[in-house]
């Protein structure tokens, strides 16, 4: 019986106990008519060598290909250390840190997590991380709304450079809450909010509005001048930021004056491997005055009986555990293992290590934004700063020519037709400091094939 | 023993009312609530200006383990809520009666309204606890 | 246990790193006017150092791998190591979510088989697992009845009815989705009050979410009879799949009349809890429900497998997540179903329930009080303290700390609300009867030391890193991040 410890004699021996006769009977409080004797559509067991085998096959069949995407979710080199560590049983295996003596080593992890991202994002305070970037961003459009008391529109300004699907998701987690997420077109040339139409809301009675830096294109906005046109308009500012450019941009705690009032994203480029998509660890920082506001656990320090410094979780009266009803979200978990491989990570690279993933992650974009558009019918489609994305124009449809480069063992890009059809046969590329200039060199060679 | 002034109404949800000599009152929460609650950390007290019905939530009182709601005994509209609950939240648990208001109000109703005297809450939390 | 460590910032030095880690400097060529001013205040320090340093925390920590771990209510059985191995071959882990499909058959195939497996455990009629944990697959249930009703155009259900004895999520999630909350109350033999259920339902009821069995760990007898009141209402059934570990393969949630379903496989499927996640909260639906489900969700056209989107349920409640949900997690549950197989879901369900009863006999010989007593325990069982308060002035949470310095996690104290001084206890399927009976006699010597000397359990726990902490003083002088001393 897999992971089942029982013997026939303990069997025995706690039936008796019970006074029951089979254990069976143990589920004699349940209707007979609803039970089931048996489970159809399950197959049978397999032995651990069994669905190894399988499973290794599967993976083997995924392969191992050239990535060029981004879009939310980035390749970076993951130091050994990060997983050998975060499997450790102790981590690996515990539960929430409700039982704050037995669980100093998930508690003190937060509070460095906690520390880490509010240093990078020179934000007051940190959470001790949400589900992931899309649902920190929905999370913290409804902390706006419950943090800035004086406007009464419930009205969010979501920019069209903001990530698509960091916009869908927010729109279907804020449903229920009544609000207006409007959006804001972008400059055709350079790829970000396109500050004409941001004048138009001037004088609007406006929560909030969503920066992302660098924007979904991979292009730098100007994030001081649009921090201080939501001052003057009264909005508070929520930052959707990649944390890895944060070694090199101006952290949303010091953008225009007095800096943003929400920052979010992904921590996934911090040691949690693509994996198709998750698990990733949302994060979410602010300031002081918008602590109560924010959803997620957090960890904080503070001293015990021997008045020696220890952790435990602090302001829970704000979760569902206590607030039911009335919480400041229904969330109860946060990504606490990859949270811990965040930390880890992070801890290994430091200022200077940090600063050079994100240097040579820029210096390997411009390489392959160079290359691929010194290729017939290839150009860049906006001028301006960018940081390790950039989305590429072609002359042709990209869906068939990302197939073809799949079969080469190239994953070439994100296609953008579909949420951005304006820019006729977009594709959104990255490459990270993981790409090398063979790697590029390999992918314009085989683009250059196939068109 | 929780203590129960003599001179304040009360409610069956833990709220007392105090009627000033300007006719304006004083609301807050009773010792019984403090002592349930335990250390309370935080307190958010409402604007001056903010219109409430009775039994509207107007205060929110939180410890490390609860989070409650305090509910405005009378309508009437908001003269100020207790500033200094946001760095000392601890007043209510030291002079719940005193330091530890939580807001005044210009009251639409009358204080007498409020259902409970002494002996009514002091009944109220015999039978309730 | 170990001693307490420094914080990582502690110790940093200047010009200190795990330099095997940086890459080759290079030009970022990012114009002046958008750089920061000063770098992040990171520790540097050697990868040793990092090493020492969490491997030190980790050993300040509980875990499954390290002890029993009674949490009720959380299921926190053995997670299989194969599960992490598996999910993490390099063919999965490297494989980035927006490659074409056909870059990802293996993982695909093996999501297919889990919404498969998923569905005929709970008896519905279609999965979604894209879910990120609980409260987001709760989240889904109840933006599926809101859509479901509002396609019928009956707009006016915006109740949801929740007992009292409910997770605090339910109330929550139901907020979130814009949904009133009508609580009604549990009878003193646990079930819920069908009387009061009757007073609460209406036109306006949109649905009622139950936890079966409920989290007081009795199995809610009556359940067909509440199914039946509420349909006829014109209210849906969401089950809460905290407790499905106690009825996997014995009962189906879809055969009781629920409509949609969640399931933690954190806690039934054995995906670890990583210090409190990730979760992930697949959802399963009846028929009526099918078109709303969350996407992405996994398809098959003849021997290939495809994400579904929104072009494919275009009446979809939409996405919840940047890409798919936890799909690292559903592999490992998939992992974990596989190697169980059928007649390894029901031994969870036997096994689990025979050492929650055998717990609760061995407790109740031991004179504690059952917070049920003549009920089945279910896979769970509260005990409350409440007499022993009363005489000793020692509460379930000082039972709870003084646990630990018997080695053993404490089980969930003072939820269920409704019951005072409580002890939610869930040993799950995987503990021996040693380690039962070793926790009894724990239990047994905190209350007899209780008696003779309350002083010690009042003030335990004193064998961890650090004794109680003060709570009220972390929330009163919050410092929830460090800041260097030149800030």
């Amino acid at each position: 019986m897999p992971y089942i410890p029982h013997t026939a004699e303990d069997v025995r021996a706690m039936l008796d106990r019970i006074g029951v006769d089979a254990i069976d009977s143990l589920f004699d409080e349940i209707p007979p008519a609803l039970r089931v004797e048996e489970l159809a559509g399950v197959p049978a067991a397999l032995t651990e060598m069994e669905v190894s085998r399988l499973a290794a096959g599967r993976a083997d069949q995924d392969g191992r290909r050239l990535n060029f995407i981004g879009a939310g979710a980035y390749e970076h080199h993951i130091p050994a250390p990060v997983w050998a560590l975060a499997t450790r049983g102790e981590i690996y295996s515990a539960y929430t840190p409700y039982q704050a003596e037995a669980s100093q080593g998930t508690l003190q992890m937060m509070y460095e997590f906690q520390s880490m991202i509010a240093g990078l994002t020179a934000m007051d305070v940190s959470n001790a991380s949400l589900y992931d970037g899309a649902s920190a961003l929905a999370e913290a459009c409804l902390m706006a709304v419950r943090a800035h008391r004086r406007s009464k529109s419930a009205r969010i300004l979501m920019p069209t450079t903001v990530n698509p699907v960091w916009r869908r998701v927010a729109g279907v987690i804020t449903e229920g809450q009544e609000l207006a997420l409007d959006t804001v077109p972008y400059d055709p040339a350079r790829g970000v909010i396109d500050a004409a139409a941001l004048e138009r809301f001037q004088g609007q009675d406006i929560t909030a509005i969503v920066i992302q830096q660098p924007n979904y294109f991979g292009q730098l906005e100007d994030a001081e001048a649009l921090t201080r046109f939501a001052r003057a308009n009264g909005a508070l500012v929520i930052a959707a930021v990649n944390p890895v450019s944060l070694a090199l941009l101006t952290p949303p705690g010091e953008w225009g004056e007095g800096g943003a009032d929400i920052a979010c994203g992904d921590a996934q480029p911090f040691g949690v491997p693509l994996s198709s998509g998750g698990p990733y660890v949302g994060f979410m920082a602010c300031r002081m005055e918008h602590v109560r506001q924010m959803p997620g656990r957090i960890a904080g320090r503070t001293v015990d009986g021997d008045g020696k410094n220890g952790y435990t979780l602090t302001l829970q009266a704000r979760e569902q555990h206590i607030r039911r009803g009335k919480a400041t979200s229904n969330i109860c978990t946060n990504q606490g293992l990859l949270m811990t491989a965040a930390t880890i990570h992070l801890a290994l690279l430091g200022p200077v290590g940090l600063e050079r993933v994100a240097s040579l992650c820029a210096a390997r974009t411009r390489e392959l934004v160079a290359s691929l558009t010194a290729l017939p019918g290839v150009r860049a489609a906006f001028t301006g700063p960018r940081f390790h994305e950039a989305v590429l124009r072609f002359e042709r449809p990209v869906a068939p020519l990302l197939e073809a480069l799949a079969e080469e063992g190239i994953v070439g890009g994100h296609d953008l037709s579909r949420d951005y059809p304006e820019l006729g046969h977009g594709l959104l590329v990255c490459a990270t400091e993981t790409r090398t200039p063979a790697d590029i060199e390999l992918y314009a060679r085989t683009l250059a094939r196939l068109t | 023993m929780s203590d129960i002034p003599d001179d304040l109404r009360y409610t069956k949800s833990h709220e007392w009312v105090r009627t000033l000599p300007d006719g304006t009152i004083e609301i807050g929460i009773t010792d019984h609530a403090q002592q349930s609650l335990g250390d309370l950390v935080f307190v958010e007290v409402p604007e001056a200006g903010r219109v409430l019905a009775a039994g509207d939530g107007c205060a929110v009182v939180e410890s490390v383990k609860a989070a409650s709601d305090v509910y405005s005994p009378l309508g009437g509209e908001v003269i100020a809520g207790n500033a200094q609950l946001a760095s000392q939240p601890e007043l209510i648990n030291q002079d719940p009666y005193g330091q530890g208001w939580i807001l005044r109000m210009k009251p639409s109703g009358r204080a007498a309204d409020v259902p409970l005297d002494a002996a009514g809450y002091a009944a109220e939390i015999a039978t309730g606890s | 246990m170990k001693k307490t460590e420094p914080l990582i910032f502690e110790l940093s030095q200047a010009g200190r790193g795990a330099t095997a880690q940086y890459p080759a400097p290079a030009e970022s060529g990012i114009p002046e006017s958008f750089r920061r001013r000063r770098r992040p205040p990171l520790p540097e320090v050697s990868e040793l150092q990092a090493v020492r340093h969490y491997t030190r925390l980790s050993q300040l920590n509980f875990g499954i791998d390290t002890h029993f771990y009674p949490l009720g209510s959380c299921t926190m059985k053995y997670n299989p190591r194969v599960c992490n191995s598996l999910a993490m071959l390099p063919g999965f882990l490297g494989r980035h979510p927006l490659a074409p499909d056909a870059t990802g058959q293996g993982m695909l195939g093996c999501l297919f088989e889990l919404q498969e497996m998923l569905r005929h455990v709970t008896g519905m009629a279609g999965v979604s697992l894209t879910p990120m944990a609980g409260a987001q697959g709760e989240f889904a249930g109840v933006a599926m009845i809101r859509a479901y009703h509002r396609a019928r155009g009956d707009t006016a259900r915006n109740e949801i009815i929740v007992p009292d004895a409910a997770h605090g999520t339910n109330p929550a999630t139901a907020t979130m989705c814009g949904m009133k909350v009508r609580e009604i109350a549990s009878l003193p033999d646990g079930d819920v009050d069908l009387d009061a259920l009757d007073a609460v339902l209406s036109p306006a009821t949109a649905g009622i979410m139950l936890t079966n069995p409920s989290t007081l760990g009795v199995f809610e007898r009556r359940i067909v009879k509440i199914a039946k009141k509420v349909h006829a209402a014109g209210g849906l059934l969401y089950y809460d799949g905290a407790n499905l570990n106690a009825i996997l393969g014995k009962v189906r949630p879809g055969d009781m009349g629920f409509d949609v379903i969640h399931m933690n496989l954190h806690k039934t499927f054995s995906t670890p809890h990583g210090g409190g996640g990730p979760g992930s909260g697949a959802v399963g639906v009846g028929k009526r429900l099918l078109p709303y489900r969350p996407v992405p969700v996994v398809g098959q056209d003849g021997d290939h497998y495809r994400w579904l989107d929104e072009r494919d349920l275009p009446e979809s409640i939409g996405r919840l997540s940047g890409f798919m949900g936890n799909t690292g997690v559903l592999l490992r549950a998939w992992a974990y179903m596989r190697i169980l197989g059928a007649a390894g879901m029901r031994r969870v369900a036997e096994y689990s329930t025979l050492n929650a009863n055998y717990l609760l006999a061995r407790l109740t010989e031991a004179g504690f009080d059952a917070a049920y007593p003549g009920r089945r325990a279910s896979h769970e069982f509260i005990v409350t303290l409440k007499r022993m308060a009363r005489e000793t002035g020692v509460t379930a949470m000082d039972f709870a700390k003084r646990l630990l310095d018997h080695g053993y996690h404490a089980p969930t104290t003072y939820f269920p609300l409704l019951v005072p001084e409580c002890l939610l206890i869930e040993p799950t399927e995987t503990e021996t009867r040693e380690e039962l009976d070793g926790f009894v006699d724990a239990l047994a010597a905190i209350r007899r030391e209780a008696a003779s000397d309350a002083a010690t359990v009042k003030t335990a726990p004193h064998t961890m890193p650090v004794r109680r902490l003060d709570d009220v003083r972390a929330a009163r002088q919050l410092d929830v991040a460090w800041k260097p001393a030149s800030a």
